[in-house]
């Protein structure tokens, strides 16, 4: 899985730069504007991120966070999910920057290829900001009556939080 | 407003922990992650930069497009009031899509175009609930920045975490779109 997956990338630059020739767009140019792109998108999640970055690193150094995971090892051993991940899934639905920190923060202390930080990743990659979500889209449109929207969204979170231990562990 | 509680909670958490716990090195720890954002960001900047670059690549190649049409008529069976409106469905298919191809910024303003057209009054329709549904179970096809992040900690393959991701978000939005469908006669 891993050969397939390394060839993916380049293949698909390739592929979309080939059929960008054959439409006389200049895949060059695009990749430059893209990229400039980018390079905004890194300079506007530094401020979040050495906020909650530090916030988080105080956490560990207090060994709040290494209460919490004892407290919640009992149960989580239980569901098949590492401790550790928890704090990430339960900031997931409400802050996207917050969640990148928390998750570039497990990747980096266990490790990317550990369990917990390929759970991390998983979680990270098939989930949404939520509540974000739900009130830029409802809230543009003018609904006050979301229904069942938000529960619906939640428990397909929660899926994804499950899966996303399990899946880690089997494609990992 | 939420984001500022969690980080006060934070704080709180962890000098209450420290000043039980009899822990010290408080400030040490909150510059050292400061530095740790930073050493991340600049480690990450240049896949990002890349990625970015792809996304502008995929829509000018007319990839984008050609997988709007391909997604079209699965599109129309699980909308089937929007997509009798060209207004609503264009947006539609095309937020769904850029989602697909991780290009979340293109996707939101699709994806307002999109709900603002299937409104009706103030209360959500079956057909927008859905498209919520779809939308925070985020159905992507190339997770990017994780895969940054991933490659940045030194990961042995970043991507190698693809059909993981791609299984866990396809269970998550069927739980999602089962979940709305058991759930409108209720709500």
């Amino acid at each position: 899985m891993a050969v397939v997956t390394d060839y993916f990338l380049p293949l698909l630059l390739l592929f979309a730069a080939l059929l960008c020739l054959r439409k006389h767009e200049d895949p060059y140019a695009l990749m430059l504007d893209g990229g400039k792109d980018g390079l905004l998108l890194t300079v506007s999640i530094l401020p979040p991120l050495v906020v909650l970055l530090s916030a988080f690193e105080l956490l560990r150094s207090s060994g709040a966070l290494e209460a919490l995971t004892t407290i919640l090892r009992p149960a989580t051993d239980m569901l098949g999910i590492p401790a550790e991940v928890v704090p990430l899934m339960l900031i997931r639905p409400l802050s996207g920057s917050a969640a990148l920190a928390v998750g570039a923060d497990l990747m980096a202390f266990y490790g990317p290829d550990s369990r917990i930080g390929l759970c991390s990743a998983v979680l990270l990659g098939s989930t949404e900001t939520t509540f974000y979500t739900i009130s830029v889209y409802f809230g543009a449109a003018g609904i006050r009556k979301t229904r069942y929207a938000l529960p619906a969204a939640l428990l397909a979170d929660l899926t994804g939080f499950f899966i996303a231990c399990l899946t880690a562990r089997f494609f990992g | 407003m939420a984001i500022s509680v969690i980080w006060c909670g934070m704080l709180l958490l962890g000098i209450a922990f420290s000043l039980v716990c009899g822990r010290h090195g408080l400030s040490t720890a909150l510059l050292k992650g400061s530095a740790n954002a930073v050493t991340l960001i600049v480690s990450v900047a240049g896949s990002l930069v890349l990625w970015s670059g792809l996304g502008k690549l995929l829509s000018g190649s007319g990839l984008q497009k050609k997988l709007e049409r391909l997604f079209r008529p699965l599109l129309g069976r699980l909308f089937p009031d929007a997509s009798k409106s060209p207004a609503a469905f264009g947006p539609l298919c095309a937020n769904v899509c850029a989602n697909l191809l991780g290009l979340g910024n293109a996707a939101t303003p699709f994806g307002v175009a999109a709900v603002k057209a299937m409104a009706k009054g103030t209360r959500a329709t079956d057909e927008q609930c859905r498209f919520i549904v779809l939308n925070t179970a985020s159905v992507q096809l190339i997770p990017t920045t994780v895969c940054a992040l991933r490659a940045s900690c030194g990961a042995a393959a970043p991507l190698s975490i693809l059909p993981a991701v791609w299984l866990t978000s396809a269970l998550s939005v069927t739980v999602g779109l089962l979940a709305c469908r058991i759930l409108r006669r209720w709500l």
